[in-house]
């Protein structure tokens, strides 16, 4: 199933990635290339089969509650991009 | 300067050099040749010096673990305190990491001196280290051929002699592949054997570091060093210590090397078959039996790769919003222009392409036809393998399907570009130990890889083979010539 | 045409732990900003998530205390959307295999001889992180537009999600469900319950149909709700205003508003767009969560007695009303202070215990500033004031009397107070006769009333007998002396 130019714009939107209209046709073009090559997996009769989300079938380890972090906010900030009384500024957020 | 790491820990044990003076001698080639192959993005002198010489102070006080002093490089996707930690991207190209991976703490505590960080893909998406916004790795065999990717710096730097051994990770290949491409050793762990706490994350069900180095020994001691249990990390293995080098001298004698069919057909050109062929020819004189295996499912593997690599990557990138460290655009209106400027400047090509497959194959209506289908071919291709280890202890074939190719040669068609691991990939899927070793020539002097795939937790075992195979043959011996 | 409105409440919870769910910084409340956000919750490159056990535990015990079903294998997945308070660009919480499936919780709704009961049913409650805060105040860039400040201490934190079905039919049923709710986690220790730091907050998804009819009309979703009266004018407005639409032709469209408090109405969150896909999957980071049987069984041992089972035992072994009994247990403080009384008070005393928790401590609580916790009579002193009136030392009067002696410090128990202010009723016929026949001396217009047969006269002179004794005099044998006298 080719990914039309909307897709395209759909996806680098969901993605935060702003796209002109020029790149988007490139970006279709190696898109599509690469979904030819996922595609022969659909040929696959795969019911029954159990996902696999990890490569050993383990469980999850518990962490005890207790405290183990410090401030360590002038060494974090030290490589923020822009930063005041504390707080990472970014342009203002519209609820 | 073709000093194995073993050998450079005996010469500091029996006080032919300091590590401060193999430092500088590294530090030196490092100087000499890296305009030339560009291995290293960071190389940090004074840093490197300090680290040396409390190396040297820690022998003298007797506090010395058996590395103590060996420098190494550092694939530049780990964390290190102090040192700019880019990931091959501009969008870390600012980025002064504040805290350190667990694998470089385990290097520190080891008191082993880093010599640099080593170039790779744009967060470890490539092939051929052409990815890198630092520009691409030249092979050291031939510096119009790629080392391979994404550890092609570390790859690089140690087939170049820059370094004695460097760090790697390995996704779909990302050790392994540009081991071969260069001629050294490199070894990709049992998923969970070493932990990703600080290693910056491309596919986090499928990443995972490794040792790089000359030989197999060097790469077992590398490992001994990188292996143990973290609890930051929640994949991270609970298993006892293990000494990876202490199988090394056993031998082979009744050893099942499993031959997959499908990794013998064609596809394979004649030089790399040809090497292959004799290298399995060569563990037979050593006491191997060859079993015929299949991993039907295997080929299914590049396809599943690229979309649960993608989509695990689309999200592990979306951290990269310009608004607490690295990249932030220098013109923007509202913060919805602040973070697609940011993130379509800071990603590279074939980053945001990777993005949108995994935004794409998540998206709503698409999520069961292509990323539930492709978690469900993954557990066909484990599945393949675990028969398989019940015919045979390790699997042999190619690493990868040529030598290094030109650069430029692929970067047009990322399709072709993913081919190159088409013999790596399924490993990642499994979680299984992968290893690459050198196994001859082709007739354009290029190095051939071959790959050793074992059991969960087999690393020894594959290390005790490779080592005896390198005891046998000298494949690993030869280095590239490099002269300015 | 009749509507009727169709409400489900999504809670979260924020969990009282120590620290965050998924890093070992701190929780607590107020700190400088970004000073409780470590590597992990600000997302640095290459940190990983580690689960605390104590989150977990907290999601069992609810489910527990809410006879859900427990999932033994439950799994963590990644929603992904960008905004600056969501430092990965994706909130860590559970989709397909939450921790708890199917539960209920019994509200009463309405009171006394009215009281109806009403099970609504829990969906589900799932693990999940809270996001940062965005200041929107005074920052400005150097060309003068305008910043938000973010502050990451509150990213990480553990919340539980508790998500009902559609059960509820009036803002009032929601609120009775969100204050039971309230109770119930507060009472099992899970959540401190703090609504104006944010540790409870209500998304309500309201829509309104036709009575009558069978499907559901399109939902709108009411945005963190941190109080049960905006809960309440939230959902009359939005209610109000769906019905109007539709009345007027219009088609409700789905969406996510915010309920400004100022103007008492509901408007559009833009920040919302792409709250159709959140590309969900299972995050690789964390491994299925296992809950053993030996740690469910141990959960269970530590539950407290639940509300409504305390409920039912005040009745039945205590012999209070229904009302009061539901008003002693709609907070585990009041049920405490309860029983803390009854032990040193005697179970017959009940009823008087009850009186005093649910009538005055309640007022004097509520002049206060202050939360319960800080209450300065102790349930021991209390009791020791019942048992004075029970035993006929004091009467219901003095008994107050004391209560506000206690409240202001002054004097550490009933005994004392009495003792020292002479405040011991007078039970002694003799005295009690001298009083009377002062009074009825000094009041023989009413003494006439009443032998004239007006009753009315007869309780102005039990007042001036009562006065005259300062209160202390047996009321019981004023009543029966003074009848004698007028009589005799």
């Amino acid at each position: 199933m080719p990914l039309s130019l909307q897709d395209v714009q759909r996806i680098a939107h969901l993605a935060r990635i702003r796209v002109d209209e020029a790149e988007a046709a490139g970006y279709q073009t190696q898109l599509n290339g690469i979904f030819g090559l996922i595609e022969e997996m659909q040929a696959v009769d795969t019911r029954g089969i159990l996902p696999m989300s990890h490569a050993q079938d383990l469980s999850q380890r518990l962490r005890a509650d207790v405290v183990s972090e410090s401030d360590r906010r002038a060494a974090f900030q030290a490589v923020a991009p822009q930063v005041e009384n504390g707080l990472y500024l970014v342009p203002k957020v519209i609820e | 300067m073709t000093d194995t790491i073993v050998s450079l820990s005996v010469l500091l044990a029996t006080g032919q050099a300091s590590s401060v003076e193999l430092c500088q001698d590294y530090l030196g080639r490092i100087a000499q040749l890296n305009p030339l192959l560009n291995a290293f993005v960071t190389v940090n002198t004074d840093q490197t010096l300090l680290d040396a010489a409390a190396a040297d102070a820690r022998r003298a006080a007797g506090d010395i673990g058996p590395l103590t002093g060996v420098p190494i490089a550092h694939k530049d996707i780990f964390c290190a305190e102090g040192w700019l930690t880019t990931c091959g991207s501009k969008m870390l190209s600012n980025f002064v990491s504040p805290y350190d991976a667990h694998v470089i703490g385990q290097f520190k505590a080891a008191g082993m001196p880093c010599l640099g960080k080593t170039n790779m893909d744009e967060f470890a998406m490539g092939s051929s280290n052409e990815t890198s916004y630092f520009g691409p790795v030249k092979n050291p065999w031939d510096t119009r051929r790629v080392p391979g990717g994404s550890s092609g710096g570390s790859a690089a730097a140690v087939a170049g002699r820059l370094c004695p051994g460097a760090t790697g990770t390995d996704t779909g290949g990302s050790i392994r592949q540009p081991a071969a491409l260069t001629g050294i050793t490199g070894l990709k762990p049992t998923y969970g054997v070493v932990s990703r706490y600080g290693m910056i994350a491309f596919a986090s069900s499928l990443d995972q570091a490794g040792p790089m180095a000359q030989t197999a020994e060097d790469c077992a001691w590398l490992l001994n060093v990188m292996a143990g249990h973290d609890p930051r990390d929640s994949t991270s293995l609970e298993r006892d210590k293990e000494d990876y080098a202490c199988d090394l001298a056993s031998p082979l004698a009744g050893l099942k090397v499993g031959l997959p069919r499908e990794f013998f057909g064609a596809g394979l050109t004649g030089d790399t078959a040809r090497a292959v062929e004799a290298a399995v020819a060569q563990l037979q004189k050593l006491g191997a039996r060859i079993v015929d295996i299949g991993l039907p499912n295997s080929k299914l593997s590049v396809a599943a790769y690229y979309v649960l690599a993608p989509a695990e990557a689309s999200s592990n990138l979306s951290r990269f919003d310009g608004v607490r460290y690295g990249y932030r655009t220098p013109e923007y209106g509202d913060l919805a222009e602040m973070y697609e400027k940011t993130r379509a400047e800071g990603f590279g090509p074939e980053v945001k392409r990777r993005i949108m497959i995994g935004a794409y194959v998540l998206s709503h209506g698409y999520y069961d036809a292509y990323y539930l289908q492709a978690q469900k071919l993954r557990r066909l291709i484990a599945q393949d393998f675990v028969e398989a280890f019940k015919e045979c202890d390790v699997i042999l074939g190619p690493t990868a399907p040529t030598t290094a190719f030109k650069l430029g040669e692929k970067t047009a068609d990322p399709v072709q570009m993913y081919l190159s691991d088409i013999y790596t990939i399924a490993v990642n899927l499994a979680g299984l130990p992968g290893m690459s070793l050198p196994c001859g020539f082709d007739a354009q002097g290029l190095p051939i890889g071959m790959q050793l795939i074992g059991n969960y937790f087999a690393e020894a075992r594959m290390l005790n083979v490779a080592h005896q195979y390198q005891l046998a043959t000298d494949w690993h011996t030869r280095a590239p010539l490099l002269e300015v | 045409m009749q509507w009727e409105t169709v409400i489900g409440l999504e809670v979260h919870s924020q969990l009282s732990t120590r620290t965050k769910i998924f890093s070992g910084a701190s929780t607590a409340f107020g700190a400088a900003p970004n000073t409780q956000a470590c590597a992990v919750d600000i997302a640095l490159p290459g940190v990983l998530p580690v689960l605390n056990r104590g989150a977990v535990e907290r999601a069992i015990r609810f489910g527990l205390a809410i006879g859900a079903r427990l999932n033994r294998n439950n799994v963590f997945d990644r929603k992904n959307y960008f905004y600056p308070d969501l430092p990965k660009g994706y909130q860590i919480s559970q989709l397909a295999l939450p921790i708890v499936e199917a539960g209920e919780l019994t509200v009463q709704l309405g009171e006394g001889d009215k009281a109806v009961e009403k099970t609504i049913r829990i969906t589900r409650a799932h693990l999940e992180e809270d996001a940062g805060k965005s200041l929107h105040e005074d920052f400005h860039g150097e060309d003068g537009r305008p910043l938000s400040g973010i502050d990451l201490n509150r990213a990480g934190t553990p919340l539980l999600e508790i998500v009902s079905e559609p059960d509820m039919r009036s803002a009032k049923e929601a609120v009775a469900y969100a204050r039971a709710l309230h109770t119930l986690v507060t009472w099992i220790g899970i959540c401190d319950g703090n609504m104006q730091e944010g540790s409870f907050r209500v998304d309500a998804n309201v829509s309104v149909r036709p009575k009558g009819q069978a499907e559901y009309g399109t939902r709108r979703e009411i945005k963190n709700l941190n109080s049960f009266k905006f809960l309440e004018q939230a959902i009359n407005y939005e209610v109000r205003w769906q019905i109007e639409q539709i009345e007027d032709g219009h088609r409700i469209v789905q969406a996510t508003v915010l309920f400004d408090p100022d103007s008492g109405e509901t408007r559009m969150m833009r920040s919302k767009e792409d709250a159709h896909d959140y590309r969900y999957f299972p995050d690789p980071d964390l491994l299925p969560v296992k809950l053993d049987e030996d740690w469910i069984e141990q959960v269970r041992a530590g539950l407290p007695e639940l509300p409504r089972q305390k409920q039912a035992r005040y009745v039945s072994e205590l012999g209070l009303s229904a009302y009061d009994a539901s008003v002693l247990t709609s907070s585990k403080w009041s049920a405490d202070y309860f029983e803390a009384m009854l032990a040193p008070a005697g179970v017959g005393q009940a009823k008087a215990c009850a009186n005093w928790v649910t009538g005055g401590l309640a007022a004097f609580l509520n002049q206060m500033d202050y939360g319960p916790d800080l209450c300065p009579v102790t349930p021991q002193q209390a009791a020791g004031v019942v048992k004075r009136v029970a035993d006929g030392t004091i009467n219901g009067k003095i008994a107050k009397e004391i209560f506000d002696a206690l409240w202001k410090g002054e004097g550490a128990d009933a005994d004392g107070i009495i003792e020292a202010r002479g405040l011991k009723q007078v039970s002694d016929s003799g005295a009690i006769v001298a009083i009377i026949d002062e009074v009825m001396a000094a009041n023989t217009k009413s003494v006439e009333e009443f032998r004239s047969g007006k009753e009315k006269a007869f309780n102005a002179l039990v007042g001036q007998v009562m006065k005259a004794s300062k209160g202390k005099a047996n009321p019981a044998q004023v009543n029966e002396l003074l009848r004698a006298r007028l009589t005799a």
